[in-house]
This record gives structure tokens, C-alpha cells and sequence, in this order.
């Protein structure tokens, strides 16, 4: 039981971060009808708003500090970050520790902003063109955003880690009365979990429950006739494509603790995101976020030793074959709707 | 021609003449000379821009033609060069069997994959090639390592049985046509230039020549007309009571056979096969140089593969050092801000430039380098035609006056 427990709280995390990305990949293709092939992308540079923001806040001013000596005898070179110095040591230290959740203060409008560009610049001129063009325009846009990290933060990955308050483990296993050590769950999963849980309730209830959210599912069923009713449906899913950018970004915001950032990051986590989105459903929204829990937790389960012992080599291709098996079950996938991109 | 009409028998021998002249075309600068670093004409990279010809050529039979977007194409070339390298090592050094094997291989999987992938079409199919290949990729790492070597790649060893060639003496054997070994390069000087004419090199552009017929020959058949009306309306064509899925398949299968015919040599002029090339960034590749050069196309998919791989040894090698060079004749200041500006895009950086010649082809070019020589050849047969309109116009006006 504890196995199994474990299991499925080891898929949450990884879970959660498929659930994320292909949110807003559906609310993209329901919106807009468009394929992002850029869109692993937008993680990524969600992702590097931490670096960014970690490497701002550690900027040191160097000063001497006659009353200590360095091994040569010499008057040591103190380096302290600016913040230190401006809040106090004490408080410019917790900045510093906190750089990973302030940074979703930074990622909120940079991701809002590269979206608005994003779509305006590029995507609105291909609502017309066949969805391979789409998806070659954006996949170059991919290697593009992709090259431009390259260039300012180099290849190799970037360690930020998560405050020292989530650092350590939870042994969840003592709460529901099973031996102590058998269940142990790093914090900042947990907290990953939690905040997805929390990201995507929020743009549930804000389509649910505002007027702003209704007209867009309007807009989603019959874009015609809501352009007829007089309402201006292209800002509002222009808006659409800046919020599915800052759900991809915030998602990589907090995965940085669990995965140091690196450039490629974003496609690595583009292909399975796509094929989480066919299994869910393409332009279902609770379709995607159920499908990126059930692969990631299916992930982990096939990774068990007493799994591949039985079918070795399952853990590497379970989610594509899981992706195959549905598409030629169900081609609507699990929760898509008629006539969405059937043939 | 060989059963072509006009324009394609020149096009073909067009094709023919640069492939069997490019030792001497691809090296236009004298050895030494401060532009010999564009020289593209070493056996190494001649042999890349024909094979990955050769691979585009096969992946345009099927997204040309039928439009079915396949982003696991990778998968067929790696299982190509892994079946060739195979033949090495039990069979023999010539490189025919190999060839043959990794063409059927490919066939093989092709057929099957094709077979359940093609059941979807549009975003679904690409998404389930993708994931075929990713599978085969994954697995060719992990649970197939006794097959396929995992991690290391499968590579010539001296203790292999090599049934039709005996023991091997000395060091490892090399790969060979009959006793033509694919490595030999026959060096020719002429004046400062020097031209490196390797039998692999030929081997490869036969066969590349060879591949090209094919493809024309499929797109002048009535079996490529079929293609085209799958991908013009297949709702259409299943209306009228035809079944496309045989025809999709046989195109699937036919690229497939392609893929794995370039992957079989690249193993005959490099006797090891790794798991990368069957990665999806692979696919991606070739998906690039086919719409570089022009979907659709006869010639596109070759000038794509050529104009990739020539960016990706060439230019990836041009540094600020050289960038100064050039720009030497400006003032220093803006010599640096010019050199400053371009370095992103240059050496390490040539994936950018990559994907953003990639974005306006798109964008601006849906066909392709292809379409771009077309537009401006009518531009310019355009701008002749108004010249004599002008010219009638004021000879008439002329004749009038007088």
C-alpha cells in the first residue's frame, strides 16, 4: 500500500508540471485554433525569470574590510549583494533565499507581455494557414527563443534552489499510520503540487465564474456568432494567449527547484505535453489537466523495479504508448469534444 | 529521357552534372587562401549534403506530396544505419548487403508503423510518429543496448565473425565496394587549387542520382497524382468511393525505404550507428531542409539538405577573428559595433540564424527556396516584358508623331 502510495505522490510533481503546460497549450489550440509548437518554449523562459531574478538579487558590491585579513595578510575583499546592503543582512539573506517564488512576481508580467508579442506579432497572421504550417512556424520560433537563452545564459544548467524553509522532506507515511521513513516527500514538491492545484482552479473559476471567462467559452464553441453579437472575441482571446503564456511560465517559474534550467528544457517537455494533450483531448481543458496527472503518476508507476523487472524498458516508453493506444481507441481522446479536429 | 518529359530530363542532368562535379564546384577557392574555409568540397561533407538528400528526398515523397506531416522520420534512418552496421559485423565489409538490409529494415517498420499511424491524420499523425520514434529511441537507449549498444553506439569489432570475409588481420576492416574502399580519395592538383575526388562520395551520389529519377518518376505517375489529390481533399476522395489509405501507406513506406537507405550510408561511410539519430530533433531536421527548400518540389528537399549541412559545417566555423577581417576596412569603432552585432548569429550561434531563416521561409515563402528562385526569375522576366511594352508603346508613338 505505502509502495503504491509513494508511487503515485512521486507522479504528482512531474504530473502537475505536464498538466500545467498542456493547460495552456489547450487554451491556446480551444481559443485560437492554433498548434504551439512554442510553447515548451514559454516554460523555459518562465523558467529562466527565476535565473534572472536570482542572478539579479546576488549582484555584489565589492568592498574592503580592513578589520579582517585574508591568508596573505592583505585587507580581505568583501562582496555583498546589494540587497544586504540595502535591507540588512538578515533580510537581504531571506531575498536572496526566496528568489524562486518572488520570481513569480517577474515571470506574471514578462510572460503576460512575450504573449501579447507573441500572438500579435506572429500567430495572428497564421489563423488562416493550415495547422502544419502553424506548427512549423512555431517550432522555428522554438529554436529561436531557445538559441536566445542559449546565448545569454550559456548551455550548461543554472542551479536555483528552493528557499531554505522547503528544503528537507516530509515523511507523510507517519501521518496515515504506516512505519516512519517508508513514505518521504520533499517539501517543494509538495509545494508544486499544490500551487498547480492552485494555478489551475484559478483559471477554471475565472472561466467559470466572470463574465470576461463566459464570453470566452462562448467564444470557443461558436466564435462567429459571439463576432456577430457584437463582442470583440479576437482581444479577448488575445488576452487568452497572454494567460496560457503566463500559466506555461509560472509553471516553469517553480519547477527550477526540481529541475535546474537549461536551454533545451522546454522541448524535452514539449513532446510529452503534446502527447498529453492528444490523450486528454485536444480543446479540452479538463481533459489535459487529467490526462498530465494520470501519465505523469502512469510514468511512475512503470518505473517501479517490481514493473520493470516484469517488462523492462516500459518506464521509457509508457506515455507514448499509452498516447498510441488511445489515439487509436479514441481519437477524440478522453474527454475531447465532437468534431474537434476530427477528420 | 528515360521516360521524362523535357523539362525533367534537364533537370535531372542538371542534377547529375553539379552532384558528379561538386569535388570541383563545392571548392571554388584556391587552398590556402583566406577563403578556403568556405570550401564545402571534402569528402566528409559531400558525402553529408547527398545522403541527407537523399533523406529529404524520400520525407518530400511524403510530406510534398500527401501532406501528411511525419516529425519521426528519424526513426527509419536510424534503424537504417543500425541493420547496415549489423551486416558489417556478421557478414561482410562490402557495403551492398548492408545497403540492401538497411532498405528493407526500414521497409519493414515503416509498413507497420505506417500502417498504425496512418489511421489519424493531420496533428494526430505527427503527434503518433512522434511518438513512435521517440519509443524507438527510448528503448534503442535502454532494453535493446544487446542490439543496439545503448549509450556507446554500435561499433566494428575486431572479434566479429564477418562470415564472407574470413579473419580479419591487423587492424579493423573498412568498408568497401568490391574491393573499392568507400574511404579512398584520390587528391588532384590543379594550380592552387586542390580537389578531392572520394570514392565514397561517388558511391553516394550515385545513389542519391538514382533515388532523385525515383522521385521524379513517382511524381509524374499517375500514383503521384493520387498523392497530390489525397492532399488537396481527402474527404473527396473517399466520397467517390476510393480507398487512399493503400496509396498513404505506400507513400509512408516508400519514404520510409528512403530514410533507411540514407542511414545505411551513413553507416557504410562511418561504420557506427548511435541512438541519436533516431532522436526527435533528428526528425525535425529533415522536416527543416524539406521546407527550406521547397515542399513539393523535385529539387527542394536536396537544395534544403544542402544549404543545412553547408551552415552547419561552414558557417558554424566563421569567428570574430574572421568577422574582423572582413570589416577591416572600417573605422575601428564600427568595426567592433559591426562585428559585436553579428556575433550572436554566427559560430556556436548558427542555430539562430537556422531558426530564423527557417521563420521567414515560412512566413513569407511557403515554397521554399524553391519558390523564392521562381518569384524572382518572374520578377525580373516581368520587369522585360514592361521594358518592350515601353518600348512598343514609344515606337508607336513615334510612328504616330511621324
Amino acid at each position: 500500500m505505502d509502495a503504491i502510495l509513494i508511487q503515485i505522490l512521486n507522479g504528482l510533481d512531474k504530473g502537475s508540471a505536464y498538466a500545467l503546460i498542456a493547460l495552456g497549450l489547450t487554451l491556446i489550440f480551444g481559443t485560437l485554433g492554433v498548434v504551439n509548437f512554442a510553447h515548451g518554449a514559454l516554460f523555459m523562459i518562465g523558467a529562466f525569470c527565476a535565473v534572472t531574478l536570482q542572478k539579479i538579487l546576488t549582484l555584489s558590491v565589492t568592498t574592503i574590510d580592513p578589520e579582517r585579513t585574508d591568508f596573505l595578510g592583505n585587507p580581505m575583499k568583501v562582496q555583498t549583494p546589494y540587497v544586504e546592503n540595502w535591507f540588512g543582512p538578515e533580510m537581504g539573506a531571506t531575498i536572496i533565499d526566496w528568489a524562486v517564488p518572488l520570481a513569480i512576481l517577474l515571470a506574471i508580467p514578462v510572460m503576460v507581455l512575450v504573449g501579447f508579442v507573441m500572438e500579435r506579432g506572429l500567430i495572428k497572421h497564421f489563423y488562416k494557414r493550415p495547422h502544419a504550417d502553424q506548427i512549423l512556424v512555431t517550432f522555428g520560433l522554438a529554436i529561436v527563443l531557445q538559441e536566445v537563452i542559449k546565448y545569454f545564459y550559456g548551455a550548461n544548467p543554472i542551479p536555483t534552489p528552493a528557499p531554505s524553509a522547503f528544503k528537507g522532506s516530509l515523511d507523510i507515511g507517519v501521518w496515515l499510520g504506516f512505519d516512519p521513513y517508508s513514505i518521504i516527500y520533499p517539501y517543494w514538491r509538495l509545494v508544486y503540487f499544490f500551487f498547480a492545484g492552485i494555478i489551475i482552479a484559478g483559471v477554471f473559476a475565472f472561466l467559470q465564474f466572470t463574465t470576461f471567462g463566459m464570453v470566452v467559452r462562448a467564444g470557443m464553441a461558436d466564435r462567429e456568432t459571439v463576432g456577430l453579437l457584437g463582442i470583440d472575441i479576437d482581444k479577448r482571446f488575445t488576452l487568452m494567449f497572454g494567460l496560457a503564456a503566463a500559466v506555461a511560465g509560472l509553471a516553469g517559474v517553480m519547477y527550477t527547484p526540481i529541475l535546474s534550467p537549461n536551454y533545451h528544457m522546454g522541448m524535452d517537455f514539449l513532446v510529452l505535453s503534446f502527447v498529453v494533450v492528444v490523450v486528454g483531448g485536444m480543446g479540452s481543458l479538463p481533459g489535459a489537466v487529467l490526462a498530465g496527472f494520470l501519465l505523469g503518476i502512469l510514468q511512475s508507476f512503470a518505473s517501479m523495479n517490481e514493473v520493470k523487472s516484469l517488462l523492462p524498458g516500459i518506464d521509457q516508453i509508457i506515455i507514448y504508448l499509452v498516447a498510441i493506444v488511445i489515439l487509436l481507441t479514441r481519437p477524440r481522446g478522453l474527454m475531447g469534444r465532437r468534431g474537434v479536429m476530427e477528420e | 529521357m528515360l521516360g521524362l518529359e523535357r523539362k525533367d530530363t534537364l533537370l535531372l542532368i542538371a542534377v547529375a552534372f553539379i552532384t558528379l562535379f561538386a569535388p570541383i564546384i563545392l571548392n571554388p577557392f584556391p587552398a590556402g587562401s583566406a577563403l578556403a574555409q568556405f570550401n564545402a568540397g571534402y569528402p566528409d561533407l559531400m558525402q553529408r549534403f547527398v545522403i541527407f538528400g537523399i533523406f529529404a528526398i524520400g520525407f518530400n515523397i511524403l510530406f510534398g506530396l500527401t501532406g501528411y506531416l511525419s516529425f519521426g522520420h528519424a526513426a527509419f534512418l536510424g534503424i537504417g544505419s543500425y541493420s547496415a552496421v549489423w551486416m558489417f559485423k556478421l557478414l561482410s565489409m562490402n557495403v551492398i548487403p548492408a545497403i540492401v538490409l538497411s532498405i528493407i529494415m526500414a521497409g519493414l517498420f515503416a509498413l507497420v508503423i505506417g500502417f498504425v499511424s496512418l489511421r489519424r491524420s493531420g496533428i494526430y499523425f505527427s503527434i503518433l510518429t512522434l511518438a513512435f520514434a521517440q519509443m524507438s529511441y527510448n528503448l534503442a537507449y535502454s532494453v535493446l543496448t544487446p542490439i543496439t549498444n545503448g549509450e556507446t553506439g554500435l561499433q566494428l569489432t575486431l572479434s566479429d565473425p564477418r562470415i564472407l570475409d574470413g579473419a580479419s588481420t591487423g587492424g579493423l576492416p573498412v568498408t568497401s565496394l568490391f574491393g573499392a574502399e568507400m574511404r579512398d580519395t584520390t587528391t588532384l592538383f590543379v594550380g592552387p587549387w586542390s580537389w578531392d575526388f572520394s570514392v565514397g562520395y561517388y558511391f553516394c551520389a550515385v545513389l542519391m542520382l538514382l533515388a532523385f529519377y525515383l522521385s521524379v518518376r513517382i511524381f509524374r505517375s499517375p500514383f503521384g497524382m493520387m498523392l497530390r489529390a489525397v492532399k488537396s481533399n481527402q474527404q473527396r476522395m473517399n466520397y467517390t468511393g476510393l480507398n487512399t489509405r493503400p496509396y498513404t501507406l505506400a507513400a509512408f513506406v516508400i519514404s520510409g525505404m528512403y530514410a533507411g537507405l540514407a542511414g545505411g550510408l551513413l553507416a557504410a561511410m562511418d561504420p557506427l550507428a548511435g541512438a541519436d539519430r533516431m532522436q526527435w530533433t533528428a526528425s525535425g531536421e529533415v522536416v527543416l531542409m524539406t521546407i527550406l527548400g521547397g515542399a513539393g518540389t523535385l529539387i527542394g528537399p536536396v537544395l534544403g539538405a544542402g544549404f543545412i549541412k553547408y551552415f552547419e559545417n561552414i558557417f558554424s566555423k566563421i569567428n570574430d577573428g574572421i568577422l574582423h577581417q572582413w570589416f577591416a576596412f572600417m573605422p575601428d569603432g564600427l568595426e567592433n559595433a559591426m562585428v559585436a552585432v553579428i556575433h550572436p548569429f554566427i559560430g556556436k550561434g548558427w542555430h539562430l540564424t537556422l531558426g530564423l531563416l527557417f521563420m521567414l521561409v515560412v512566413i513569407f515563402l511557403p515554397g521554399g527556396l524553391v519558390e523564392g528562385a521562381q518569384r524572382t526569375g518572374r520578377l525580373f522576366r516581368r520587369r522585360d516584358k514592361n521594358a518592350d511594352h515601353v518600348e512598343s508603346d514609344a515606337a508607336r508613338q513615334r510612328a504616330a508623331a511621324e
